[in-house]
């Protein structure tokens, strides 16, 4: 452990180094705390794990989540899935834009975090933050077309009203890329929640604490309780059991390595989620399409439209 | 069935001639265009389930066999998918033309090979086929335009395992997205219905198809898992068992194949109150006697409101009496044989279970011919979620009927289910099919009608009853890099 430790909370602490000399003030550390149904608690094991700067200067404690609280999070994600997916397509679009503008207004604070936690420059890191308020404000659009891009009216063969529309997959686990601890989080969870899914993240193992703070973010945005549910810790000790377990209907495998991924791939076919395989992403460039529709269901409705005239429908 | 029918009423026999179609004594594995024994030189025996007479021999493939003919769809890949696409869509109009010239030929092979009535070979599956080749040839020139981006690029040789129950429906739905796209198929048919999969690689001679572009591998389970394994296998599409799909998606992990699984399921079929009830069963007997209930979608459990639980059960008791079952190749037939002996056995077994839990059992007083494999219509009642014939998919030709007070308990019985393929509404009112349509998890609902396809139709299931969808301009993605 460094002598100085530098917690990123307090994000102007190295420009007013010499005033807090001068006034012998102690800076206030933050407690970094998981993300559960919309609460913040510790690890129910009570484990943290140490968090450094790649040059290894000690950041914070993060809390070390254990399988148990991957359970809980994934009744807090199943809980709020009803109603976050019953929302209207508008109604997740503003929540989704409200986490675009609670983040620029604590951008200074994500632009430190991300800086520590990826090694970048001041300049770098803002470089990120932004893309990653951005990208928020690119799913929040999408929340009220994607259905009807991907939707529409099917011309069978027959007197029938046919419709097929798309729907949330459901609990969705998503393994938060391991190297862009942000930009690239955002990336993935975004989509995820902008259809209407419930999303159980596992942050980046090395560089959770950026992924905390957006639970911060994401409370005071109107996103409800249990729709997004961060753990922090070890990616496999976490993901195994969320991969295995019969409630999540799919897994992001992005922060998974090629073994970790195939593990987890086996362990996600015993109730046959839905899985995205971890792939070369530029998280700079504008996304596609492709991770909105991964955790989407196609649902066809059919009706008879019947005929009208003397002898009435004809169903 | 009916004794009431059995007098001045009962219908004469009125079979459909055999003799539009010739079955050869013998038939090989297609591969490379042209047909070849196995290596291993393995054969098998296909019967028909109505007779239990041998119909052909067929070339078993083994691992050899499947290298061999991922091979050559791999040589063809390159020149397939170079074509433009209006010429391959070409190919498929060809094909679809030729499959309606000689659909009586192939919906008579199939109803000798797979035991269902010719009115549904007839009307149901052929027309279907047909269309949905139409269909797709429409699609190979206009890839761009289908919402995946400019030039989506076809995945390479396509691993096709399909099931018995609609042998050559369920090959269209395989072969013609996979051709239309620019890939090239290797096809494992069902080891009890390879025959119009073995009539359909002839037609694709006629077609002038390029060699190796549709191989067919007839075989058994080892023969399909030898096709998903292969390391030279793009893309893996199945349809089939829960079971075989789990195990699939366990295989393919860690690798690159792209895999959609089409698998089972336990539809809800939900009558409310008000639902004209002399369409409902109608639309439930659609939903669970088409093709003896052998259709992963089939409207196995009847949700029934409480209020007209007595008079809808009338009701389809009364129906079922005029089920006529019997020799499938008799234009009068309602309900054919089953597909197999172990199938028969499987439902035997699920309905003894059944029983022995204490669901109450009824079957229409019913004579079943002496040979081949025979189910009879059967209704379960005072069944409840926790039995057996409440969870598991039987596949056969058995409904299970539970009942439900309110719209949210027929919403939270339908759900409760690790499947979630098919549903159904019976309900006059609109407001409450979309209400409830709304919050059912499954793949396909329909309203005031049961069991329709279409080639525009996307199909495919929620939760375990797999991922993909198969029809419409979705099931393009399962065939492209997209």
């Amino acid at each position: 452990m460094s002598d100085k430790p530098k917690n990123t909370e307090k994000t102007s602490e190295k420009t007013t180094d010499k005033k807090a000399e001068q006034h012998r003030r102690l800076s206030v550390f933050k407690t970094y705390k998981l993300y559960v149904g919309g609460k913040f608690p510790r690890s129910e094991s009570g484990r943290v794990y140490e968090v450094t700067d790649p040059r290894g200067t000690w950041l914070a404690n993060a809390p070390r989540a254990s399988r148990k609280d991957a359970r809980d999070a994934v009744v807090a994600a199943r809980k709020a899935f009803g109603g976050w997916s019953g929302a209207t397509a508008y109604n997740r679009g503003q929540v989704l834009y409200r986490v675009a503008e609670m983040l620029e207004g604590r951008k200074g604070q994500f632009v430190q975090e991300v800086a520590d936690a990826e090694g970048l420059s001041k300049a770098k890191a803002a470089e990120q933050v932004e893309a990653a308020i951005d990208r928020w404000v690119w799913y929040a659009g999408w929340t009220d077309k994607i259905a009807q891009v991907v939707g529409g009216a099917n011309p069978v063969a027959g007197p029938y009203f046919n419709l097929s529309s798309p729907e949330p997959t459901g609990v969705v686990t998503v393994l938060a890329p391991q190297e862009s601890s942000f930009l690239g989080l955002v990336s993935v969870l975004a989509p995820v929640i902008a259809t209407g899914n419930t999303a159980v993240v596992i942050a980046s193992e090395k560089s959770p604490l950026p992924a905390l703070s957006l639970g911060e973010v994401l409370a005071t945005s109107d996103v409800p309780g249990g729709v997004v549910n961060i753990l922090t810790g070890g990616t496999a000790e976490i993901a195994a059991p969320l991969a295995a377990h019969q409630d999540v209907n799919a897994i992001d495998l992005a922060g998974a390595d090629e073994a970790l991924a195939k593990e987890l791939e086996i362990a996600a076919a015993d109730n046959l989620k839905r899985v995205v395989r971890p792939q070369p992403v530029d998280y700079s460039a504008t996304p596609g399409t492709d991770r909105l529709t991964a955790f989407l269901e196609t649902k066809t409705v059919w009706h008879p439209t019947g005929a009208l005239g003397a002898s009435g429908s004809s169903y | 069935m009916a004794s009431a029918m059995d007098s001045a009423f009962a219908y004469a026999p009125a079979p459909e001639s055999r003799s539009v179609v010739d079955i050869a004594p013998s038939y090989g594995l297609f591969i490379d265009g042209e047909f070849t024994e196995a290596a291993d030189g393995k054969v098998f025996k296909t019967v028909s389930p109505s007779t239990e007479e041998v119909l052909s021999e067929v070339a078993q493939a083994g691992e050899a066999d499947v290298d061999r003919a991922v091979k050559a769809a791999r040589r063809a890949f390159e020149k397939w998918s170079a074509l433009p696409g209006s010429e391959r869509a070409k190919y498929l109009f060809r094909i679809a033309r030729i499959i309606q010239e000689r659909s009586r030929e192939l919906a008579v092979l199939e109803t000798l090979d797979n035991g269902k009535p010719i009115k549904e070979t007839r009307d149901a599956d052929l027309p279907l086929v047909a269309a949905h080749f139409f269909y797709y040839a429409g699609w190979a020139d206009k890839l761009d335009h289908a919402g995946f981006g400019s030039n989506p690029r076809p995945l390479g040789v396509a691993g096709q395992v399909i099931p018995w129950n609609f042998p050559l429906l369920m090959l269209a739905w395989k072969i013609a997205p996979a051709l239309a796209t620019g890939n090239t198929v290797v096809l494992k048919p069902a080891e009890t219905t390879p025959l119009s999969a073995l009539f359909f690689a002839d037609i694709c001679r006629q077609a002038g198809l390029p060699k190796g572009v549709v191989n067919i591998l007839p075989g058994y389970g080892d023969t399909g898992a030898a096709l998903v394994a292969h390391p030279d296998v793009n893309k893996v599409a199945f349809t089939g068992s829960t079971a075989v799909g789990k195990a699939i998606a366990r295989q393919v992990a860690g690798t690159k194949k792209k895999v959609t699984l089409e698998l089972g399921g336990k539809g809800a079929n939900i009558v409310f109150d008000d639902a004209p009830i002399d369409q409902a069963v109608e639309g439930i007997v659609t939903g669970i006697f088409f093709n003896q209930g052998q259709v992963c979608c089939a409207g196995s459990r009847l949700l029934v409101q409480e209020s007209i639980h007595d008079e809808l059960l009338d009701s389809l008791k009364r129906r079922l009496a005029t089920l006529r079952l019997g020799d499938p190749l008799d234009k009068n037939t309602d309900i054919g044989a089953i597909n197999s002996a172990e199938q028969l056995a499987r439902i035997s077994s699920l309905v003894e279970q059944g029983e022995a839990e204490g669901a109450e059992r009824w079957s229409p007083s019913c004579e079943l011919p002496s040979s081949g494999y025979w189910f009879a219509p059967t209704l379960f009642t005072n069944v409840t979620q926790a039995h057996t014939v409440a969870r598991d998919e039987i596949f056969g030709p058995v409904l299970s009927v539970l009942t439900f007070r309110t719209p949210d308990e027929a919403v939270a019985k339908a759900n409760n289910s690790q499947y979630g393929l098919s549903a159904g509404i019976w309900t006059e009112k609109g407001s409450r099919i979309l209400a409830v349509a709304g919050k059912l998890r499954a793949g396909v609902i329909w309203s005031n009608t049961f069991n329709k396809f279409d080639p525009t139709s996307p199909f495919g299931g929620y939760k375990e009853s797999g991922y993909g969808r198969e029809g419409g301009r979705h099931g393009l993605e399962a065939y492209l890099d997209v």
